[in-house]
């Protein structure tokens, strides 16, 4: 009997990523969410330009390679070309939070009915470990040397809060993959991010707090530790908006 | 079947668009342009299609690029400052060989400029579009008919060859009202597209739309194939029109708006006996290099007609391999070239007997 195996959503294709880097993590559970769903033959994924950029090699369905930032905009005009089919955007926190702020904000605000996973690490990991919009205040990056400095360099953004004040996001939760538990509920969250498209609700994105072990110039498990306790508090998990919770839309 | 109308060139852009089975139409509103979108809005629900209204141009330029991966016919159009958001767009849709067609009705620059018309985006259509090695095929409409008509051309060619066509108007054609001939059905040929993103359905390898390549030699090859392609592009689609050029002595060169200011030009310098004749590219890129290269033989001398400052210049004498003096008759910032302006132009020329100065 067959208890593990690959998700059938993933390629072949080894991960380049650095070891303890949790891209790979959240590659899988955003593939057994296509599996479960069994939607995999009719969705089209949006590569977005980071450290994931290359994700179009690991997921099996069709995929398409986006400019920096521009990933919402390349899933709009895929779902409104192929209302059918399913199209999630796989993004990292440049790419979504700073150069593709406005495609991000009016994807949001239109409902638009697809499903964004926003890997949020708090740094520029494919170009060497620069200041992110995400990285926290006196976090020392290769462009804050000193530590963030948020009279120069201001203060982080919450995209999950940012996007909570929008009337067209339905489902907007924040998760982590710090902890076996913590995977588990993220791939709660991605299902139910996927689910909600399958349904035609609405707009949807989990952002995940994630690690980058080779930038941060820490082991992979005291990447975990500093998520959880430097990551975390600032970024609280949970759910920012659910518009068809059952009791009603919990709001944080 | 086919129906003449009384439409403005902008409205001409969208019907025939809609008539070449573009169902797609993702835009960003600006002036003098704006008549596109607007029809297209009405339009666009009324039969199945799409209408967008973009946060930016380059948002409105990614959604093509998104519904051109799935290889839908599609479409946006915007003005001077909007395009010159769009070349990042403009880039990847070439990098990714994806179909699209691209209108930019041009108006006063550099900067905000002014909302007048201008062909001062010859250079950007023509050689710099974006970042990277490629071309745009573009088109420059004369007319009304030909807004349509030229359209129509530019969905063909772009999915024929792979590749976004640009139709490069004036804010003049753009808002001037003409009569138009209408086919009922202008969508030519259809295009089998296995590359689209739509699915696997299972029943295939994933399809990835990309232009990432690390590897040089790949890159390097990628670009050459695409130059190949570029070469048949070149030897098949050149088009253009000539007027009065059996016997002339001087030849205009002159697209667009100021084409047709130069045909009144030419007529009155005939009154006066002046031997002028017009060499109108319609294909600016594929440039229509063999009449102009033809005609270095025959004529005393070039004038380029162009509301830019000396932009389509530099290929009038680069066709014409400089056999003869090419001069430049030109206004801009939104002024435009009056027949008598030009004719003053083919007189002075013509005084000099083709001497260079």
């Amino acid at each position: 009997m067959i208890v593990f195996q690959k998700p059938h959503a993933l390629t072949d294709v080894p991960f380049h990523y650095c070891p303890g880097c949790t891209h790979g993590i959240i590659h899988r559970l955003v593939a057994e969410a296509i599996d479960k769903l069994g939607v995999e033959g009719r969705t089209v994924g949006v590569a977005s330009v980071g450290c994931s950029v290359m994700s179009y090699d690991y997921f099996n369905c069709d995929m398409v390679e986006a400019a920096h930032g521009r990933a919402p905009a390349v899933a709009t005009g895929i779902k409104r070309a192929l209302p059918e089919n399913i199209v999630f955007t796989y993004q990292g926190d440049g790419d979504l939070a700073a150069i593709g702020t406005a495609e991000t904000v009016h994807a949001a605000a239109r409902g638009e009915n697809i499903t964004i996973i926003f890997v949020n690490n708090a740094i520029y990991g494919m170009t060497g470990g620069q200041m992110a919009p995400t990285s926290l205040p006196g976090q020392i990056t290769q462009t804050s040397p000193y530590g963030r400095d948020v009279k120069t360099q201001g203060y982080p953004v919450k995209v999950c809060e940012l996007l909570s004040g929008l009337d067209g996001p339905t489902y907007l939760e924040r998760v982590s993959v710090d902890s076996p538990q913590a995977v588990k509920n993220a791939g709660r969250a991605i299902l139910k991010a996927f689910t909600n498209q399958v349904e035609g609700k609405g707009f949807s994105l989990v952002e995940v707090l994630s690690t980058c072990p080779t930038n941060w110039g820490m082991t992979p498990v005291e990447s975990l530790e500093w998520c959880r306790e430097n990551m975390i508090p600032y970024y609280p998990l949970g759910v920012y908006r659910d518009k068809f919770a059952e009791n009603g839309g919990g709001e944080k | 079947m086919s129906e003449k109308v009384l439409m403005k060139g902008n409205e001409a852009i969208a019907e025939a668009a809609i008539r070449s089975g573009c169902r797609y139409y993702l835009g960003y509103p600006i002036t003098p342009q704006t008549e596109v979108a607007a029809y297209m809005a009405k339009k666009m629900p009324k039969i199945g299609g799409v209408f967008m209204q973009a946060e930016s141009e380059i948002s409105a330029v990614n959604m093509v690029y998104g519904v051109a991966a799935t290889g839908k016919r599609c479409m946006t159009s915007s003005s001077s400052p909007g395009i010159s958001l769009k070349c990042e767009g403009l880039s990847y849709l070439a990098a990714c060989d994806l179909p699209s067609v691209v209108v930019n009705v041009q108006r006063g620059g550099p900067g905000l400029g002014g909302i007048q018309p201008s062909q001062s985006d010859y250079f950007q259509a023509t050689k710099g579009s974006g970042h990277g090695d490629f071309r745009m095929i573009v088109l420059a409409p004369s007319s009304v008919q030909e807004m349509a008509d030229l359209t129509s051309l530019a969905f063909d060619l772009a999915d024929k060859y792979r590749m976004t066509s640009m139709v490069l108007a004036d804010g003049t054609i753009g808002q001037m009202m003409e009569p138009v001939e209408l086919k009922d059905d202008m969508h030519e040929t259809h295009y089998d597209k296995p590359w689209a993103c739509t699915g696997t359905k299972m029943e295939r390898e994933h399809n990835i739309i990309n232009s990432l390549i690390l590897k040089p030699e790949i890159l390097e090859q990628l670009n050459l194939d695409r130059y190949e392609k570029y070469k048949v592009v070149e030897e098949n689609e050149p088009r253009y029109e000539e007027f009065m050029m059996e016997d002339a002595d001087i030849c205009i060169v002159a697209f667009g708006i100021a084409s047709r200011v130069s045909k009144s030009a030419i007529v009155e310098a005939r009154k006066q006996g002046i031997k002028v004749g017009l060499i109108r590219p319609i294909t600016l890129w594929p440039f229509p290099e063999e009449p102009i290269r033809i005609a270095a033989d025959k004529v005393k001398s070039f004038i380029s007609v162009e509301l830019s400052m000396g932009q389509l210049i530099y290929d009038v004498k680069l066709a014409s391999q400089c056999k003869k003096p090419v001069y430049l008759c030109s206004r801009v910032g939104g002024m435009i070239t009056s027949p008598d302006y030009v004719l003053k132009k083919i007189i002075e020329v013509n005084n000099l007997g083709g001497a260079s100065v």
